[in-house]
């Protein structure tokens, strides 16, 4: 799961990194006791979750007060590439000398560890990549092994970073290893690492995404809280589905991401468009199917409900109890298309057969399922 | 034939006593696999259905000869149980369970290959593995699979290889082994591999290959396929409608900076001359000719 900024650098601060000291707030009020307590002047920046805050003039310097007033009033509420912004960090202002990279991250071909460096930050480490990738050093970092400081200050003179912070960096670099190690992060990066006038090196912006498989070790449950999610998503998340909405009229249910991902496909293929991608994921029960239908009915866009369900570890008589169960719990507002195969299927069907009518029909295969639910969607008034 | 499993392996399953390990130890017993053992270190001494229950896996193997793990533990859990079966001795450790840390996993994998280089690691987060008519190991529910080739199946995501087994027994063809690789970021075993122990197997005379959106495994195997695989391959790739940034379920399944889209898989493979079905059914139409001709 992706951190805001501010979360990042809190994050950060507890691996002992440099990071500025700062607030987050939520409303111009805060902003502005934020800022009298910081002591002016300060940055403030929007905490949104995608980048080119600072085009979109999300990022703002204050001078003092009156200034933090305004910009606090301009940012809050701004549409940044469809995020709204909520939430305010209120932060130091820190001189910058230089601008670096410094990022860890999964290489999955190599499945070890990649650590980038770059002399040239401030930009999106993917320009520099394609104009100019000689500027980043790249370290291949085995986890059995750990990155040890002689590795690691190796990696920082082939950056070519300016000699006088190589310890410095050295040592960051190092904490943020274990930030990333130690934390369960799946990315940690800092663009840009600065250095300041008088010779220090800080951190100026954080992006971390942590690793939603670790909560049974890390408290996510604060990142959770902020994670953008429409309503849709929202109600989702709290019945613990893996849902994802999508702009068509087929609302799709299906056992595994891999099937539910075909499954969209499919509807695509045939002429339709689903509104959803929603994995029930394996071993789901009744009641879990119950809730699945309940989100997609909550959905005004759905026209037409494609269940798509190859039993596993997911047991299809689990699955058919859940939908008639769903049917009896609410008023299923579009007609049901399914398609039952695998484990338990045939107990599935048995349970069924007494509720098939034109509300709930079956199809053999998924290809013919998603045409029946394709041409109900097409029929079924808005 | 058929790859990594058959119906001498030896079986010791790691969560026996809990209900999955149970539903499905029970079930592969049934199938034919040799269920030889359990793990559960406060009950050993005791027996799930007849099969005994041991404190390690050393002790698995020592008494019943297991060169096989199959692991229902907990995601907490599974770092700890996976080198201690392969500390055991085991040489196949197939591990079901989904939500494992990538940080445990890549771990895993790289402990793996530098001390135990001999042990092969399937999953997490996979279905397991079935030679139909041998064995099966996890969850796949095994009569969907047609026992006797010539297809080998390899495959990304869980309930999309019941679709491809599914498709396949249709038209019936049957399947030398289906080996469900995980949709994770580090799974132990990658296409590649499979490809290669597909391509050295006598009773494979053809491959069908299931991929989906996110990482290069898929870019990797194209470029493995088209240099080192003489036998016909059969792809599909979920993912082709899937939204840039989100992830699909799959903690592997995101197409992020433009890299890992569908598209790009697709083209690397009908580059690579592997045939690639634009659905799960054209994919196993796509197979049913190319064994009709053999």
């Amino acid at each position: 799961m992706d951190l805001l900024e501010y979360q990042g650098k809190q994050f950060f601060a507890t691996y002992d990194l440099p990071v500025s000291d700062g607030e987050a707030a939520t409303s111009v009020d805060g902003a502005v006791a934020a800022a009298e307590r910081l002591g002016t002047p300060v940055m403030i920046k929007a905490q949104v979750h995608t980048g080119g805050r600072g085009k979109a003039g999300g990022v703002k310097f204050a001078a003092d007060i009156d200034a933090v007033r305004a910009h606090a009033d301009d940012i809050l509420g701004l549409n940044i590439k469809g995020h709204i912004v909520k939430h305010l960090w209120i932060e130091k202002a820190s001189d910058i000398a230089e601008e670096y990279y410094a990022s860890f991250t999964l290489d999955r071909s190599a499945k070890t560890h990649l650590g980038m460096l770059s002399a040239s930050g401030g930009i999106e480490i993917e320009t520099v990549a394609e104009q100019n990738p000689d500027a980043i050093a790249k370290i291949w970092v085995n986890p059995i092994d750990g990155l040890t400081e002689n590795q690691c200050r190796q990696w920082v003179l082939a950056a070519k970073l300016n000699p006088t912070v190589t310890e410095q960096v050295v040592e960051l670099l190092l904490k943020l290893y274990r930030a990333y190690t130690e934390g369960d992060a799946s990315l940690v990066e800092i663009n840009p690492l600065i250095v300041t006038p008088a010779g220090k090196i800080h951190v100026l912006d954080a992006k971390v995404t942590l690793d939603d498989n670790a909560g049974f070790r890390q408290n996510l449950a604060p990142y959770d809280a902020t994670q953008p999610r429409d309503e849709r998503e929202a109600a989702a998340h709290e019945k613990g589905l893996e849902y994802v909405g999508l702009e068509g009229s087929v609302g799709v249910i299906a056992n595994g991401a891999g099937l539910a991902m075909s499954t969209v496909d499919v509807v695509n293929q045939v002429g339709g468009r689903s509104a959803n991608f929603l994995d029930i994921g394996g071993g789901a029960d009744a009641d879990v199917m119950a809730g699945a239908l309940e989100v997609i009915n909550n959905d005004p866009e759905v026209r037409s409900i494609f269940i798509n369900i190859f039993g596993g570890i997911t047991r299809g008589d689990e699955v058919a109890n859940g939908i008639i169960e769903a049917m009896n719990r609410v008023d299923i507002k579009a007609p049901i298309v399914i398609r039952l195969d695998g484990t338990n299927a045939v107990v599935g069907w048995a349970l069924l057969e007494p509720h098939l009518s034109d509300r709930l029909q079956s199809e053999p295969t998924m290809l013919e399922a998603a045409q029946l639910a394709v041409e109900l969607a097409g029929s079924t008034p808005t | 034939m058929s790859i990594f499993l058959d119906e001498n392996t030896k079986v010791v399953y790691q969560g026996l006593t809990g209900s999955q390990g149970r539903y499905y130890g029970m079930l592969n017993r049934d199938y034919g696999t040799q269920v030889v053992a359990g793990t559960n270190p406060k009950k050993a001494g005791t027996g799930v259905d007849g099969v005994p229950i041991y404190a390690t896996v050393a002790d698995a193997v020592a008494h019943t000869g297991a060169n096989a793990s199959c692991v229902f533990i907990p995601a907490a859990g599974v770092r700890g149980a996976v080198l201690e079966a392969a500390e055991g001795g085991v040489e196949l450790i197939v591990v079901i369970t989904e939500g494992v840390p990538m940080h445990d996993e890549v771990y895993l994998y790289n402990k793996l290959k530098a001390d135990h280089p001999n042990v092969r690691l399937l999953g997490p987060n996979c279905p397991g593995l079935i030679s139909p008519g041998k064995a099966n190991v996890g969850i796949t529910a095994a009569h969907i699979a047609k026992e006797g080739g010539p297809v080998g199946v390899v495959s990304r995501s869980g309930t999309l290889t019941y679709q491809a087994l599914y498709e396949l027994k249709q038209k019936n063809v049957g399947c030398t082994t289906c080996v469900g690789i995980g949709g994770d970021p580090v799974p132990g075993t990658s296409f590649i591999d499979c490809l290669a122990a597909f391509e050295d197997d006598p009773a494979t005379k053809a491959i069908m290959m299931i991929g989906e959106i996110g990482g290069s495994a898929e870019e990797e195997a194209a470029k493995f396929i088209a240099s080192n695989v003489s036998k016909p391959v059969v792809a599909y790739i979920a993912g082709v409608t899937a939204p840039p940034g989100k992830k699909m379920g799959h903690a592997g399944a995101i197409v992020s900076g433009g890299k890992g889209t569908a598209q790009a898989k697709i083209s690397a493979l009908a580059t690579a001359g592997a045939h690639v079905g634009q659905s799960p059914s054209e994919a196993g139409d796509l197979m049913a000719e190319i064994v009709a001709g053999f």
